[in-house]
């Protein structure tokens, strides 16, 4: 069961950030979707729907992407459906249901940094920018390394929009989240991304692979050094040895499709 | 903590606890039609319509609607597209139980606003998220691309 004490809705996000840090117990809810399959309790939920970060806009070249924007209402922004040829878009269709779309917002999938998350694979890719409240702007791999917990996801930030870019995953049907998923891009001088996800632990870059890309094109070798560096696990979905055979795979597919 | 939602083009205020979700709620005040299936945002039977877009009433906190529309299909009961929806249902024996059609008709309502002529893939894209557990969807998609047919 879930608890919350108070409620409340502040019309900034200093006064959020303001509750967050001097209230024992305060929470920001994200949207309160999957907030009640936990159980605990929360003495003040911070609702930021009214704090001014629902948007989708470019500035200076680069998207940007208030934290409570819902999935759903970036899905149907024209920026969006236009940037990375549309791929974008694709990866924001696969997540969940409309309807659960329509609630759950951007901040509330990235900060947490769900291991499950199809989008921080995305992201992760795409060499996404998040900008916190209190710690500023960082690249994503740096925030997900971090502990930051009482901060407040203002903006996730994509500073490239003509990378080319593919999404590749296992899952047991389209309704489901990601036994394992992969994200590669690879921008117009060349640099590649290569990132995997659900393995089930949050997303992470694979640096060897993505240096070993610098010097030699050999997809197939890249897939593997891929798949290797990384550390996989068991869970209901799926048994460690089954993600790391199908790392290689995806990756392998993701760069053919870049590639190409 | 007292709350105010415009239901079905109705203003009420309502008491509700800030642990609450919108489903109960909706429930608590007699709107049957919203149906409570898994109660963990996957089935789509708690589904209205937020300010026009469809969400998961079982997975919003009531107080976070505090201020916005909330339709259910009793809101529709006299719009011209509700009407077609349901009687393409009708027509292909799709209506069975009745437990998921709420849901799965203010989706489709709302999948007829935000496509334009959507195939057959798209339209169970938009769909995926609204199960039925007593027919294998066959006649359910039968009646929608009729009823897409029909009015493109």
């Amino acid at each position: 069961m879930i608890e919350i004490k108070e409620y409340c809705r502040p019309k900034t996000v200093e006064e959020a950030y303001e509750k967050l840090i001097n209230i024992e117990g305060a929470e920001i809810i994200g949207s309160g979707a999957f907030m009640r399959l936990s159980s605990r309790k929360i003495n003040l939920a911070i609702d930021l729907q009214d704090a001014g970060l629902n948007y989708v806009k470019l500035e200076n070249d680069e998207i940007k992407i208030g934290g409570a924007t819902p999935l759903g209402d970036v899905e149907r922004n024209e920026i969006i459906k236009n940037a990375f040829s549309g791929k974008l878009v694709e990866v924001f269709q696969m997540i969940w249901s409309v309807q659960l779309r329509n609630i759950a917002t951007i901040g509330g999938t990235v900060f947490p940094r769900l291991g499950f998350s199809d989008l921080i694979t995305t992201l992760l890719a795409l060499n996404a920018d998040v900008v916190l409240f209190n710690n500023g702007r960082m690249p994503l791999e740096v925030f997900l390394e971090e502990k930051i917990r009482k901060d407040i996801l203002v903006e996730i930030i994509l500073k490239n929009k003509d990378m080319k870019f593919s999404f590749q995953n296992v899952r047991n049907s389209f309704y489901d989240f990601s036994i394992l998923n992969a994200a590669v891009s690879v921008d117009k001088d060349n640099n590649y991304r290569i990132a995997i996800g659900a393995r089930p632990a949050v997303a992470k870059l694979a640096i060897n692979a993505m240096n070993y890309l610098k010097e030699n094109k050999n997809i197939e070798e890249v897939a593997k050094i891929a798949a290797q560096e990384m550390d996989y696990g068991t869970n209901i979905k799926g048994s460690k040895e089954y993600r790391e055979m199908v790392a290689p795979v995806l990756v392998k597919r993701g760069l053919e499709e870049v590639i190409k | 903590m007292k709350i105010k939602m415009t239901i079905n083009n109705v203003l009420k205020e309502v008491e509700v606890s800030p642990s609450e979700f919108l489903l109960d709620v909706l429930r608590r005040l007699d709107y049957m039609s919203v149906k409570k299936g898994c109660d963990t945002g996957t089935c789509g039977v708690c589904t209205v319509l937020m300010d026009g877009k469809p969400v998961l009433s079982c997975s919003v906190l009531a107080a976070s609607a505090d201020g916005h529309k909330i339709t259910t299909i009793e809101g529709l009961r006299d719009d011209p597209e509700f009407k077609a929806i349901s009687q393409a249902l009708l027509d292909e024996g799709a209506d069975q139980c009745g437990f998921c059609s709420p849901g799965l008709i203010l989706n489709v309502y709302a999948m007829k606003r935000d496509l334009k002529n959507p195939t057959e893939e798209e339209m169970k894209k938009y769909l995926v998220g609204n199960l039925c557990r007593c027919t294998g969807y066959v006649p359910q998609m039968r009646a929608i691309k009729k009823y897409f047919e029909v009015r493109s």
